[in-house]
């Protein structure tokens, strides 16, 4: 099938874009790298009026450093971020995911902005950002304001965007030497969604662990923490035992889905099992 | 109607496109590239890659407006004149095809990944053309045409490499239907 007629909007500046949005009429989709909205659009399970396609805007592209975050452009497509010398240093957690998105050929369109406002909880990159508190610049009529990760994330395919708005970039905090990550995915077959997925960043302070950040993909409406790991990890010497005894709340607070890939308490058992290995493999046991 | 500017296996064209045309009907019905198929309509085989500046992008995901100013190479602009690619050659040489469908796709995603990893293992071409499908399953011999592809064009051909220069043996006598026959 292919897409019901639209208008087609080319901006290259975030202004106007924005008043391409504001005069796109009742329903107007964004377009970044296309591929979950093209097939969305293609399913015609979305008709919008007008697109409004940000390819063109080059201010939204690329990875800056600002103090002690980083900053990723929400153009910035996943092959940017698989080849980017500030994420390889600090942001190794995002490039984990990222690898695992998909497939070659969607990593050169997809883009790390698209992915998180679509606000797939099955997504790969959502429950990183959680993980990692990043923070949100949005653009709107009104100016520019900030919206932390908990507050992002509101439901199924739903973020705190409001309408007129625009996702400009992303701030991550750079993760130094003293962190350890991994993104440790469960899926079927090659390219296909998670069924479960655990992204794990942990601060070791000598044999002891300092501090852990944990972000659960597809466990709910939402990307979501496991609050109760994370507490239960931190000033525990690092042993297998100490980290299977926490890894066995990850499932706590959860309120997973069932579908033909899974059933929901069979997504706890993977949700526990992945934070293990995770955790393990972040503290390099 | 919005008027685009591309170039497509070296020939630029100029045409007016619905906002909607997929990128891939474009270059079927308004250019004749027929060489680029579709496949699954929905982004998961990679039959209709192509290079979009020199990138592999599946065709069917992109709109046509979208490759406005870009140069476009199908599977029917990589040979040189009657000449193969050394990629068409290898899927050739190694029977990595069956029914042939996947093949432009296939191709496709093989060269963009030789262009970042001149000498991928096993594991390197599968995870590289993870985003190609082959209903037929004749995966072996597609990794090996690409390992083959990836020697010859390295230059190195005749030395060890990462692949063998044979076909895969095909074990035909197992199948019950061939038993008889023979």
């Amino acid at each position: 099938m292919i897409p019901a007629q639209f208008d087609y909007v080319r901006p290259t500046t975030v202004e106007e874009a924005l008043q391409a949005i504001a005069d796109g009429g009742e329903d107007v989709k964004v377009l970044a790298g296309g591929q979950s909205l093209i097939p969305v659009m293609r399913l015609r399970l979305a008709a919008p009026e007008t697109v409004v396609d940000l390819g063109r805007v080059a201010e939204l592209r690329g990875v800056r450093e600002e103090g002690d975050s980083l900053v990723v452009g929400a153009m910035t497509t996943h092959a940017d971020v698989l080849t980017d010398p500030l994420l390889a240093r600090y942001g190794r957690l995002v490039v984990q995911a990222t690898e695992t998105v998909a497939d070659r050929q969607v990593r050169r369109r997809g883009t790390f902005g698209g992915a998180l406002v679509h606000a797939d909880p099955a997504g790969d990159l959502p429950a990183v950002a959680l993980a990692l508190d990043a923070e949100f610049v949005l653009a709107g009529p009104g100016g520019r304001r900030t919206v932390p990760a908990t507050e992002f994330f509101v439901d199924y395919l739903t973020t705190a965007l409001e309408e007129g708005e625009l996702l400009v970039e992303v701030r991550l905090p750079k993760l130094g030497e003293d962190w350890g990550v991994r993104y440790e995915k469960f899926n079927r077959v090659a390219q296909a969604w998670s069924i479960v997925a655990v992204a794990a960043a942990v601060r070791r302070e000598g044999g002891r662990i300092a501090e852990a950040r944990i972000g659960l993909t597809n466990m709910g409406s939402t990307p979501l923490r496991a609050r109760a790991t994370e507490a239960a990890l931190v000033g525990v010497d690092v042993s297998m035992e100490t980290v299977t005894a926490a890894a066995a709340q990850a499932a706590e607070g959860t309120n997973p889905s069932s579908d033909l890939n899974a059933q929901a308490d069979y997504r706890q058992h993977l949700a526990q099992v992945l934070t293990r290995r995770a955790v393990a493999a972040a503290v390099g046991l | 109607m919005t008027r685009i500017d591309v170039r497509v296996d070296g020939v630029s064209y100029q045409d007016e496109v619905e906002p909607r045309t997929l990128l891939v009907h474009y270059l079927r019905e308004q250019v004749g590239k027929v060489g680029t198929v579709v496949g699954c309509d929905t982004s998961n085989c990679g039959a209709c890659t192509v290079h979009l500046d020199g990138q592999a992008v599946k065709s069917c995901t992109v709109l046509a407006v979208q490759a406005d100013g870009c140069q476009v190479t199908t599977i029917e602009g990589i040979a040189d004149g009657a000449t193969l690619h050394p990629v068409q050659r290898a899927f050739h040489e190694m029977h990595g095809l069956q029914c042939g469908f996947c093949t432009p796709g296939m191709i496709m995603a093989s060269i963009d990944l030789l262009q970042e990893n001149p000498d991928p293992s096993d594991t390197e071409v599968r995870e590289g053309i993870e985003g190609n499908l082959c209903r037929c399953t004749g995966y072996q011999n597609i990794v090996r045409a690409v390992q083959h592809a990836a020697a010859e064009m390295r230059g190195d051909q005749g030395a060890a490499g990462n692949g063998p220069a044979e076909p895969a043996e095909a074990h035909t006598v197992a199948a019950p239907h061939v038993a008889v026959q023979a």
